[in-house]
């Protein structure tokens, strides 16, 4: 008894986290980021390669790349490799919840283990700033008036911009299906296409268009997420009165097939490292908001992602 | 001048030991991946991004910086040597590099490139500081109707890589485009020609491809004795050094090659390969013995590799200026100023300039360094020509396949790798050339791309492809360039040169 008050006593002493930290972080992992080098998930794995390691909390973390097909490519290889396995995770996200629904993907998330949700990136609404349209309204003015005549620069097919604009369509009651939405391979040209005044508008990363804006050579309309970011002067959509949420959430996942000990144990080296100075800030850094969710919650969030997504995608033409 | 007091400024930062350093790492890396097959800068930028972390701001991104330019150089020299291009912006230096490697004119066939890639570098980087904020003015005015144009007129100098047969260059090149087909489709998110294979989604890797029709084709095809004739090769014939003949044909063609990539580089959409195709086509219809083009003809080799690094300064525009990303390299190297909490755009050269400046200023000396480290190399190079031929092209299978799985390591890759080698073995033997596919591959889904986004935006008015004067322009270049040469023949029938391109491979 008296044991157990001083260790209860110590635990609370030491800080929580500690505590749980000592007693189950595993001594290694492996991450995969399901992508090329470079891109989203593997910066998000590399970022959690880093704070595990520096602060000691996890010795020796690896990040492997299996590229391909918005994720699903790494995700099957995953699925079948690590089956079990309580030391080896994979990131993942919004978009591969997409791509895994478009691509009728055989393997999907519930092949594996969710267990948080860890950053969120808001998209940015954004048209040149010689553009006549000045706020949200008067882009979904000029949207109701004639879907066609408003074209959109942004990301991928069926990717989260274009879920975005679909859903933004959608609820100001315009036909999903007549948006005239023009994809680009990345951030970058599209950006191009809307500083060079190819488009009527642009969607894409908050961080992609920060330069931009701040250079007073394009005006942001709104923001997708559903706060306001304390760097960025624009309304949330919903402020605009377009009810709408969608932001860029990335996750990570443990193996199929693990205990449920295991699953608790990952969860709390998780929590662990969300709750570090280090992991704070590289969310600064990299402008990432901390939309940290785990374990029943994420899973039960992830299910009416994949529910809403679906419906998107048909509503947009996509799916079919 | 205000610029030139800044570039002085950025030099005092550049010729700092440690930035020397690092630029130094950065070069000499930057070679090495050049020169292995598959293994490309954005690669190892991408990899070496982590352990910089803690490194200061300039001193990184000179290195990578100095990453990108080095393996620009080092493209070079497997395509030279030994047919087998380590990057897409130099498959086509392997069309008259290698046939001067075969007759002991390697040496020349590297110091022409090499040179020419420290010209185009240096003029290309003096265009950087002293032109941006025009050249990417004129970079942002390009639409999707004049990307199209571009890739019209583009697709229209294919010809010039064809060898004698236009039939089998144009198979060679609807080859290509049926390849390009492969994956998602960007504009409708459909997948096309994958068979369900989650692996081909998003599509042919033009590296693998590129690896595989010519280094793997080739090592199939001299394995099976295709080769019948026992063709010698002659590691050095002559002067090691390039003579007074080849300095003269080069000069011009190192400077039409910078103007060519430079602004082609600039462009969000242009990419180092399509600036190389139009200096080799450039060359061959400038040159004064075009007979000699698919021989060996130096021109061929000192155009498209200025171009490419032209093109790799060219990138930098955009990047420093706007924050555009316009290659996989520059979209890291993003990655890699917003590391530091530093956002590329028209505020960098405001609040950093130390670090601009700074990162211009040791381009110009990272160019002087590979000019250094890859001069005495040459020797060193063609050297390898002399190594038995069973052991070369043992090693050359080994590095490719080394190279492609390092950079994805997939057996889907490493199938696709061997099949499309099976592939290049079959062109060869039946004398289809093979830059045409890569070409293809590469031309095709960017022509696609830009028209639909074109139509898209105008909502099905095809107008918009001649919207604007740059986009007819290029156009009526592209109509001259692919009728002209037959009227020609038609009014003077008896005059009409021959086409004496050869056998390419």
């Amino acid at each position: 008894m008296l044991h157990r008050i001083r260790d209860s006593v110590l635990g609370v002493l030491v800080a929580s986290t500690f505590a749980t930290m000592a007693a189950a972080a595993p001594s290694q992992l492996s991450i995969m980021a399901p992508a090329a080098p470079g891109g989203g998930y593997d910066q998000t794995a590399r970022s959690i390669q880093s704070v595990l390691q520096e602060s000691k909390t996890v010795p020796n973390v690896q990040v492997t790349n299996v590229p391909g097909a918005g994720g699903a490519v790494g995700l099957a290889q995953f699925a079948n490799n690590a089956k079990g396995d309580a030391t080896q995770l994979i990131v993942g996200g919004y978009v591969m919840v997409g791509a895994l629904i478009a691509n009728k993907s055989p393997v999907t998330l519930d092949n594996v283990t969710p267990l948080a949700r860890l950053t969120g990136e808001s998209d940015a609404i954004v048209v040149p700033v010689n553009s006549p349209l000045k706020t949200m309204e008067d882009l979904v003015k000029a949207l109701k008036a004639d879907p066609g005549k408003v074209s959109w620069a942004g990301g991928s097919a069926g990717g989260v911009d274009h879920i975005a604009v679909g859903l933004i369509a959608k609820k100001v009651g315009v036909d999903p299906t007549k948006i005239n939405y023009v994809p680009y391979s990345g951030g970058g040209e599209a950006l191009a296409a809307i500083l060079g005044g190819q488009v009527t508008a642009g969607i894409s990363g908050v961080s992609e268009f920060e330069g931009q804006v701040a250079a007073g050579k394009l005006r942001l309309l709104a923001i997708t997420g559903g706060k306001r970011l304390p760097n960025v002067n624009a309304p949330t959509l919903k402020e605009s009165g377009v009810d709408v949420e969608v932001e860029n959430w990335r996750m990570v996942a443990a193996a199929p097939g693990i205990t449920a000990a295991q699953k608790a144990d990952l969860l709390s080296t998780i929590e662990t490292m969300v709750k570090s100075e280090g992991w704070k800030k590289i969310l600064t850094s990299k402008n990432w908001a901390d939309s940290y969710l785990a374990g029943d919650a994420f899973a039960t969030y992830l299910k009416n992602q994949t529910a809403d997504t679906t419906q998107v995608l048909k509503d947009i033409g996509v799916l079919k | 001048m205000e610029t030139f007091q800044f570039l002085a400024q950025g030099l005092s930062v550049a010729l700092q030991l440690d930035n020397l350093l690092f630029g130094l790492v950065g070069v000499t890396l930057g070679t090495a991946v050049g020169v292995l097959p598959g293994i490309g800068p954005a690669l190892t930028v991408a990899l070496l991004l982590p352990i910089t972390f803690k490194l200061d701001p300039a001193g990184s991104l000179i290195m990578f910086a100095g990453i990108y330019y080095g393996s620009m150089y080092g493209g070079s020299t497997t395509s030279i040597l030994l047919n087998a291009p380590g990057e897409s912006a130099s498959v086509v230096t392997a069309l008259e590099g290698n046939k001067m490697a075969r007759v002991g004119r390697g040496g020349p066939a590297l110091a022409t490139a090499a040179i020419g890639s420290f010209v185009a570098g240096t003029i290309a980087t003096i265009g950087l500081a002293l032109l941006a904020p025009w050249v990417v003015e004129f970079a942002l005015a390009m639409g999707p109707g004049e990307y199209f144009a571009l890739m019209v007129l583009a697709f229209a100098t294919v010809s010039a890589a064809f060898g004698d047969s236009t039939l089998r260059g144009l198979t060679a090149l609807f080859l290509g485009l049926t390849l390009g087909l492969v994956g998602i489709d960007l504009q409708s998110g459909q997948a096309r020609l994958s068979f369900g294979m989650p692996d081909l989604f998003d599509g042919i890797e033009v590296t693998t491809v590129a690896v595989a029709l010519f280094a793997v084709g080739e090592t199939l095809f001299i394995a099976c004795g295709g080769d019948r004739t026992q063709e010698t090769i002659t590691p050095v014939k002559g002067s090691l050094w390039m003579s007074r003949e080849d300095w003269k044909r080069s000069w011009k063609p190192w400077l039409r090659g910078t103007i060519i990539g430079f602004p082609i580089g600039a462009m969000p959409a242009g990419g180092a390969e399509i600036g190389t195709f139009l200096s080799y086509a450039t060359e061959k219809q400038l040159a004064k013995n075009p007979e000699e083009f698919g021989h060996g003809a130096i021109e061929g080799v000192a155009g498209p590799e200025a171009a490419n690094n032209a093109s790799a300064a060219g990138t930098l525009v955009p990047l420093l200026t706007l924050g555009l990303p316009t290659s996989a390299t520059a979209a890291i190297m993003l990655a890699g100023f917003q590391q530091y909490g530093l956002q590329p755009g028209p505020l960098l050269f405001v609040n950093r300039p130390e670090l601009v400046w700074g990162l211009i200023a040791s381009l110009f000396i990272a160019n002087i360094m590979l000019l250094v480290l890859n001069l005495p190399l040459i020797g060193l190079w063609v050297r390898v020509l002399a190594i038995p031929r069973p052991w070369l092209y043992g090693g050359i299978l080994t590095f490719a396949t080394l190279g492609t799985l390092g950079a994805n390591p997939s057996l889907v890759e490493l199938g696709m790798l061997l099949l499309f080698g099976l592939m290049g073995y079959g062109l060869r033997r039946f004398g289809y050339p093979i830059a045409p596919v890569v070409v293809g591959l590469i031309l095709g889904p960017l022509a696609e791309q830009q028209l639909r986004r074109a139509l898209s935006i105008s909502q099905g008015d095809p107008m918009i492809l001649f919207g604007s004067p740059m986009a007819v322009i290029m156009l009526s270049i592209a109509l001259i360039a692919t009728f002209g040469p037959l009227l020609w023949r038609l009014f003077k029938p008896e005059g009409a040169p021959s086409s004496l391109a050869g056998n390419e491979d």
